[in-house]
């Protein structure tokens, strides 16, 4: 009828951007997983045995554990002995240097845009950009090393710098975690590894893109940021899928530890494919993030999670140190058949140790999407602070907004505070600014970019762009 | 003539409201229409503007030479067609002058002129701004979020101002008023009157047509328009009150 709709319709067809296919030579294992699987993993890599040990201790526990189910999302049985655990592009093993990437992979994230090739220094942001399972270059290495900064693939981690590595390994996340950490633990084949010396502002912002390819895998990726005594760093990481038909997995975990006095900023922009219309396809993401924060270091987790058909996400600070702090600052978005339960846990440990918590849920379409945080006050918190604030918008009148925060207060002078609101974009609010000339399209980007702007301005400049871009993407057609 | 409507039927959720309304507005003119409650005074304002949820099945309403009825709401609103709105929303987030700016340049687009950029805009609207007596943190706070009654009805003029449009429809904008806003609100309407504009004032009372004096009053009744004259008929209804027209009305049936 009217061309609101219209708008809407053209829309609502239109195609993931992200969803092309690069069609090139892998290695890839059988589907399938054991202990020889596992044991093949660790051998591609060529791992020390302490490490091959780890992965199998957490396979046995991972066989004793059963999957979660106390999450508010339906998710059709997954295969766990069905999918590929590993699949690396056929390239040169070791890259002397970016030049001898495979062109098809350099070729993707071009694509993908980004900034993989030294020579865009401009852009001040090292990349570290992991493809199926495996890390394919890491950018401005030297430039990094001058400063003692580690900046690296996680394999590379494990035989050039063991003793961080098993020093911190599982530190923050033990391999008994929970079931998909544990199964991480298990078989996860690379991710990056940050280390950022004492005193040392890390100059230029950390990312890694990750990018599962392959058909019919898994992808499990291990990140590990460690921020030395009075250290600084800012770490992003993106993400994108080809469209399948079929649902993968993913299953990552990421530990951080902010030593005395650091600061760690993660940010995340996560677009994995979420799946048709009609909720064919689409990545299951499954991650387990927590942060470790000692006296007077400082944690925020950013995040902006647009894809995935399934989102159990609920990246945490625990905040040990007296005078840390924990920040969480949250946009999730569901669209047509997306399903999101994501929050965070604040531990609270240490004296006068404070968080806040700003999680703003939007659904569209039959998304479902679920704030679930808990506040934890320890008994000796004293002075403890906490500030959480859940906001829910909702877009038509299909979808479902659902807040469940836990609080377990045991010290007496602790302040937490709780704030909720549901709110849904109305006809009126988009009709006046249709009235004053701004298209439908506008209108919906402009009020949903306003309703989100206490989370973009947390990340950093160039970031916050794209991720308004992405919002207004993943939400094109869910007005009507 | 700037609008011609003829003999215009509106329905709202299976209700018909207008029955059969007409009127014609010249350019510079200024048209009172007043009416008691449920007479049909804002359907009027909102289907000329395109409100959904309002339906035209009858009749035509003819904007510079175009069928009003057939344009999208934007596209009225960027041919010229601007609504001052009863009861403002508000859109927490965004900033006053970034959406303003964001309509500025629709319409300027619309018109084939360039877009302004930040500076000149903000030219454009710190001397409107002055012509409302708009403090300049309301430029900076989100969109009638937090903004008194009298605060949003002035920022309502504010963009009008800024957008200048062909022809304005300001829709109760007394109501809530007390009647310091009142004067400001209705100075800042007066300084907008000019040769090429129009302006339809919808109200209840006679109070704010003290200040914005109208060309012509149209006293609307049961979906038409039963009584129209000059800037007296106003005066006349205040004293003998909405009865007597539908008394008028009612004998003419």
């Amino acid at each position: 009828m009217s061309t609101q709709e219209e708008t809407i319709e053209q829309l609502a067809t239109r195609e993931y951007k992200y969803g092309f296919e690069t069609i090139l030579e892998s290695d890839t294992f059988p589907p399938g997983l054991n202990e020889d699987v596992v044991r093949a993993i660790s051998a591609k890599k060529d791992e020390p045995a302490w490490m091959l040990e780890f992965r199998l201790r957490s396979f046995r526990t991972w066989q004793k554990m059963a999957e979660p189910t106390w999450h508010n999302l339906h998710i059709e049985p997954i295969d766990y002995y069905g999918i590929s655990y590993y699949s690396a592009p056929k390239a040169k093993p070791q890259l002397a240097s970016l030049d001898e990437l495979d062109p098809e992979v350099r070729r993707t994230f071009e694509k993908l845009g980004i900034p993989i090739e030294e020579q865009k220094m401009l852009a001040n942001v090292a990349v570290d950009a992991v493809f199926d399972s495996v890390s394919v270059a890491t950018t401005f290495r030297a430039k990094l090393g001058e400063m003692g900064v580690i900046f690296c693939s996680f394999s590379e981690a494990v035989k050039d710098h063991p003793d961080l590595v098993k020093q911190y390994l599982g530190s923050v996340v033990p391999y008994t975690d929970n079931y998909f950490a544990t199964l991480n633990s298990a078989v996860f084949s690379d991710g990056s590894f940050v280390y950022i010396p004492k005193g040392v502002k890390c100059p230029m912002e950390l990312s890694t893109y990750f990018r599962i390819n392959a058909k019919n895998t898994g992808q499990f990726e291990r990140t590990l940021i460690i921020a030395d005594e009075g250290s600084q760093v800012s770490y992003l990481e993106g993400c994108t899928a080809p469209m399948r038909d079929e649902h993968q997995l993913h299953a990552a975990v990421v530990e951080l530890v902010a030593l005395d006095r650091a600061t760690i900023k993660y940010s995340t922009i996560q677009n994995w494919y979420p799946g048709d219309k009609e909720g064919k396809g689409g990545i299951y993401n499954f991650v387990t993030k927590r942060g470790r924060a000692m006296t007077d270091s400082k944690i925020t987790w950013t995040q902006v999670e647009t894809g995935s058909a399934i989102t159990w996400k609920y990246p945490s600070c625990i905040l040990q140190g007296d005078n840390s702090v924990g920040e969480f600052y949250s946009v999730a978005t569901t669209n047509n058949r997306q399903q999101a339960d994501t929050g965070t846990k604040m531990i609270h440990l240490g004296k006068n140790t404070r968080s806040t918590i700003v999680s703003k849920g939007i659904s569209a379409g039959f998304g479902q999407n679920t704030y679930r945080g808990a506040v934890k006050i320890g008994k000796n918190a004293h002075g403890a602070r906490n500030y959480s604030q859940c906001d829910s918008l909702l877009i038509g009148d299909k979808c479902g907004a659902h807040t469940f925060p836990y609080l377990q207060i045991k010290n007496s002078t602790a302040m937490v505070e709780h704030e909720a609101s549901t709110s849904k974009i109305g006809e009126d609010q988009i009709f006046y600014c249709r009235q004053r000339g701004i298209a439908t399209e506008d209108a919906v980007n402009m009020i949903v970019s306003g309703f989100c702007k206490e989370v973009f301005r947390e990340l950093p400049m160039e970031f916050a762009v794209e991720a308004q871009k992405l919002l207004s993407i993943s939400l094109e057609g869910s007005v009507g | 003539m700037l609008l011609e409507i003829s003999d215009l039927r509106v329905r709202v959720e299976e209700k018909e409201i207008l029955k059969g309304l007409s009127l014609s507005v010249n350019p510079g003119e200024v048209h009172a229409i007043m009416g008691p409650n449920g007479s049909g005074k804002s359907t009027l304002a909102r289907i000329l503007c395109g409100h959904p949820g309002y339906e035209a099945t009858g009749g035509t309403a003819t904007y510079d030479g175009k069928d009003l009825l057939d344009m999208d709401p934007e596209e009225r609103a960027r041919e010229g067609v601007f609504m001052a709105f009863q009861y403002p929303v508000e859109i927490p987030g965004v900033n006053n002058s970034y959406f303003l700016k964001a309509a500025l340049n629709a319409v300027r687009k619309h018109r084939g002129l360039q877009e302004l950029d930040a500076v000149e805009f903000l030219q454009v609207i710190r001397e409107k701004a002055k012509l409302l007596e708009m403090d300049q943190s309301m430029l900076h706070r989100a969109v009638n979020e937090g903004f008194s009654g009298g605060e949003k009805k002035r920022n309502e003029i504010f963009q009008m101002a800024v957008l200048e449009p062909k022809l304005a429809i300001l829709d109760e904008t007394d109501s809530g008023l007390d009647i310091d806003a009142l004067r400001i609100v209705a100075a800042g309407v007066n300084a907008l009157r000019s040769p090429d504009r129009a302006i339809i004032v919808v109200t209840h009372y006679q109070r704010l047509l003290d200040y914005i004096v109208p060309d012509f009053v149209h006293v609307l009744s049961g979906g038409r328009i039963v009584k129209s004259g000059g800037k007296e008929l106003a005066l006349e209804l205040e004293d003998k009150g909405y009865g007597w027209v539908d008394a008028v009305a009612g004998a003419r049936a």
